[in-house]
C-alpha cells in the first residue's frame, strides 16, 4: 500500500513538557485519516510538525514521500493547511486573500483566477468576496481559511478542527467537499473533537492522549473493541426495572444491568437474533409494561469514554489497568 | 529567482493595500515629519544659534535624517504584529521565498519613507527651505536618504525579531538611535565635542548622511574641518550604509526563521 502521510517516533517537547511521544502513523494515499484526541493531547503539534511549521526532536515524518525535515519546500508544494485558528488576512478583501495565496503556490495568473472564483462560490463566500475580511462572520472566515487550504487542489490535506464554529449545513457542507477531495485522490488528515464527525468521514481513526497513540483503527473496530450490540429495554415502571434484569439474565440473554434513571435495562446480545429471541421471551414471561426496545450499536462516545476515562488527564486509567502509578 | 520577485511582489502589494485602508498608517509620515520641521524651524531654530549659519537651511537636513532613522521603529513593531499573526502558519506552510515575508514589509515600509521625504519637502519649501543645486544633485541626497532608510527599516525588522515584543521594540529602538542622533551633526555642528568624541561622531553615518546631503543640497554645511570623513562625507555615508545593510539582511533573514519555527 502506498502512504502520503508516514510518521515513525515523532516526538516533541516544549520546554520539559512532552506534547508528542513517539508517535507513529501511517495514512493511506486517497484515504480520510481521523485524528480524535481531548483538549492538550497533541493533535496540533502532530499537525504542525507534518507541515514543515515545527521541527520535531526526534523521529521522521514523510509527505507524499519526501521528508519533512529535510524536503521542507518539496513538501510544501503538495500540501494544503488549514490550521485551528483561521489564517485570514483582516484587512484584504475574501477575493484577494484567496488571490495572494494561490499567487504565493505559484499556480499561474490564470489557474489562481479560475479557482478562486470557484472556491468563493463552493463556499458560498461569492457575495462577500469583494468585502474585507474583518467584516465577515466567524463562520465566514473559516470557510475562507479552508477555501485557501483547498486552492493549490493538494495531494495531502491537513484540517486542524475544520468545523469547529460552524452551523451544521456548513459543517455538512464541510464533510462533503472532504469526501470529495478523498474521492479525487487526495489524502485528508483532519482533528476533531467530534465524534460524530470522525465517524461520518474517516476511513481510519487515530485516538491521542497525553502525546501518544492509544488506539487506532477503522469506526468500526473501535466500536468493536469496546464490545457488539446491546439491547436496551425501558420499562414504564421503574421499580419493575431489577425484575425485568433479572429476567433477561436468567433466560441467559446476558448479563443485564439497570442504568441510570432507573428505568432503562440494558443487555449485550454478543449472540445475535438468537439472544435477542430469548429476550423477547423473558419479556414476555415477566409481563411488565415496556415502553422501548431497541438494539443499539455502540458509538464513538463509549470508545471514547472507556479509553480516555472522565477525567482526560488521568493517564490512561481505563485503558490499561494494570500500569502502576508513581 | 523570479518566484522570489513574485513572492516579494504580491507581498508588498498586501501591506500596500493594508496602507491605503488604514490610513493611521500614513499618520507617522505625515503629522510626525511635519511636526518636526516646525518645531525646528520656528520653536528650536530661534533659541539654536549656529555662527554663521541660516538656521533654516542648516537643520532641513538633519530632520530628514532623523525621519529615517525613526522608521526603525515602526518597521519593528509591525514585524512584531507580523509574528503575532495567525497568517504567519500560513505563509510557512506555503512552498513560497522565506524572505518574501520581509520584503513585502521593508519594501511598503520604505514607500512610507519616501512619502514622508516629498511631505517634509513641501513644508520645508514653505518655510524658506531651498536646495541650490540641479536635479541630479538633489535626487543623489534624496537617495542617500532612503538608503539610510532602508538600513534603518531592516534594522527594525532585526529588532522586532530579535524582541518579538513591540513595547520592547519601542523602548529598546529610542535607545538605540539616540546615541547616533546626539552624536552627529544633524542639528548641530561638532565643533563643541570633546576631540575623541568628535573623531567617532565624525564616523557616525547620521553625520556622513546629513553633511552629504548639505552638500548635495548646496545648503550651508559645518562639516568644516579636515580628514577623510569631513572631506568625503558621501564616500563615507555610502560605505558605512552598505557594510551595515549586507551585515543586518542576512541576520534579519536568520532571525526569522527562527522566530516562526516555534
Ligand atoms: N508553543 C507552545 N509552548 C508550550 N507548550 C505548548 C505550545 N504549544 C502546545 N503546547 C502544549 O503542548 C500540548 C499539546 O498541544 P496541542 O496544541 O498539540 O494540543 P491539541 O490536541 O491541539 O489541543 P486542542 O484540542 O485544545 O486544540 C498542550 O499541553 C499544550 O499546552
Ligand atoms: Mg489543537
Amino acid at each position: 500500500m502506498e502512504y502520503a502521510i508516514e510518521a515513525e517516533g515523532l516526538s516533541k517537547s516544549y520546554g520539559n513538557h512532552q506534547a508528542l511521544k513517539d508517535l507513529t502513523m501511517s495514512v493511506p494515499t486517497g484515504s480520510i485519516l481521523g485524528l480524535l484526541g481531548p483538549n492538550g493531547c497533541g493533535k496540533t503539534t502532530t499537525v504542525r510538525c507534518l507541515t514543515t511549521l515545527l521541527k520535531p526532536d526526534s523521529g521522521r515524518a514523510r509527505i507524499a514521500g519526501l521528508d519533512v525535515v529535510e524536503q521542507p519546500k518539496e513538501v510544501r508544494r503538495r500540501i494544503g493547511l488549514a490550521g485551528q485558528y483561521a489564517a485570514v488576512d483582516e484587512r484584504l478583501t475574501g477575493l484577494e486573500n484567496l488571490r495572494l495565496i494561490g499567487t504565493l503556490y505559484h499556480l499561474g495568473r490564470k489557474t489562481v483566477h479560475s479557482r478562486v472564483d470557484d472556491l468563493l462560490e463552493r463556499f458560498d463566500l461569492t457575495e462577500a468576496a469583494h468585502r474585507q475580511v474583518k467584516t465577515y462572520s466567524g463562520g465566514m472566515r473559516r470557510r475562507l481559511d479552508l477555501a485557501a487550504s483547498l486552492l493549490a487542489d493538494p495531494a495531502v490535506v491537513f484540517l486542524d478542527e475544520p468545523t469547529t464554529g460552524l452551523d451544521l449545513p456548513n459543517r455538512i457542507a464541510m464533510w462533503e467537499l472532504v469526501r470529495e477531495q478523498a474521492a479525487k485522490g487526495a489524502t485528508v488528515l483532519l482533528t476533531t473533537q467530534y465524534l460524530e464527525e470522525a465517524d461520518q468521514l474517516a476511513d481510519r481513526i487515530v485516538v491521542l492522549a497525553k502525546g501518544e497513540v492509544i488506539a487506532e483503527g477503522t469506526p468500526d473496530e473501535l466500536k468493536a473493541s469496546v464490545g457488539g450490540e446491546r439491547l436496551e429495554v425501558t420499562v414504564e415502571d421503574a421499580s419493575r426495572a431489577e425484575a425485568v434484569a433479572k429476567a433477561l439474565t436468567d433466560w441467559g440473554v446476558g448479563t443485564a444491568t439497570v442504568g441510570e434513571g432507573g428505568r432503562r435495562v440494558s443487555v449485550p446480545v454478543d449472540a445475535g437474533m438468537e439472544a435477542v429471541a430469548s429476550a423477547v421471551a423473558a419479556l414476555k414471561g415477566e409481563g411488565s409494561r415496556i415502553t422501548d426496545f431497541s438494539l443499539r450499536k455502540p458509538t464513538l462516545d463509549d470508545v471514547f469514554l472507556s479509553l480516555t476515562g472522565h477525567d482526560a488527564g488521568a493517564p490512561d486509567a481505563a485503558s490499561d489497568p494494570g500500569t502502576e502509578e508513581s | 529567482m523570479s518566484e522570489f520577485v513574485s513572492d516579494g511582489w504580491a507581498l508588498i502589494g498586501r501591506h500596500l493595500r493594508h496602507i491605503a485602508r488604514v490610513p493611521q498608517k500614513l499618520l507617522s509620515v505625515t503629522i510626525m515629519p511635519v511636526a518636526f520641521v516646525l518645531a525646528f524651524g520656528y520653536v528650536l531654530g530661534s533659541a539654536m544659534e549656529v555662527p554663521g549659519v541660516e538656521y533654516r537651511e542648516y537643520f532641513m537636513a538633519g530632520v530628514f535624517t532623523q525621519v529615517m532613522v525613526a522608521g526603525m521603529t515602526s518597521t519593528g513593531v509591525g514585524v512584531c504584529e507580523d509574528l503575532g499573526n495567525g497568517l504567519m502558519d500560513r505563509f510557512r506552510s506555503l512552498p513560497m521565498s522565506r524572505s518574501a515575508v520581509l520584503i513585502g514589509r521593508t519594501v511598503s515600509d520604505l514607500l512610507l519613507s519616501a512619502i514622508a521625504c516629498v511631505v517634509m519637502s513641501v513644508v520645508g519649501f514653505a518655510i524658506g527651505w531651498r536646495i541650490h543645486t540641479g536635479f541630479w544633485s538633489a535626487l543623489g541626497g534624496f537617495a542617500l536618504l532612503l538608503l539610510l532608510g532602508f538600513v534603518a527599516i531592516w534594522g527594525g525588522a532585526l529588532l522586532g525579531l530579535a524582541l518579538r515584543n513591540a513595547e520592547a521594540v519601542s523602548s529598546l529602538g529610542f535607545v538605540i538611535v539616540m546615541p547616533f542622533m546626539f552624536l552627529s551633526s544633524a542639528f548641530v555642528p561638532l565643533n563643541g565635542l570633546p576631540h575623541w568624541l568628535r573623531e567617532v561622531a565624525k564616523w557616525n553615518p547620521l553625520s556622513a548622511v546629513t553633511d552629504s546631503c548639505r552638500e548635495l543640497w548646496g545648503n550651508e554645511t559645518t562639516a568644516a574641518g579636515t580628514g577623510f570623513p569631513a572631506e568625503h562625507p558621501g564616500t563615507v555615508a555610502l560605505v558605512v550604509l552598505v557594510a551595515m545593510f549586507l551585515i543586518i539582511v542576512p541576520m534579519a533573514v536568520r532571525s526569522f526563521g527562527k522566530a516562526t519555527a516555534r
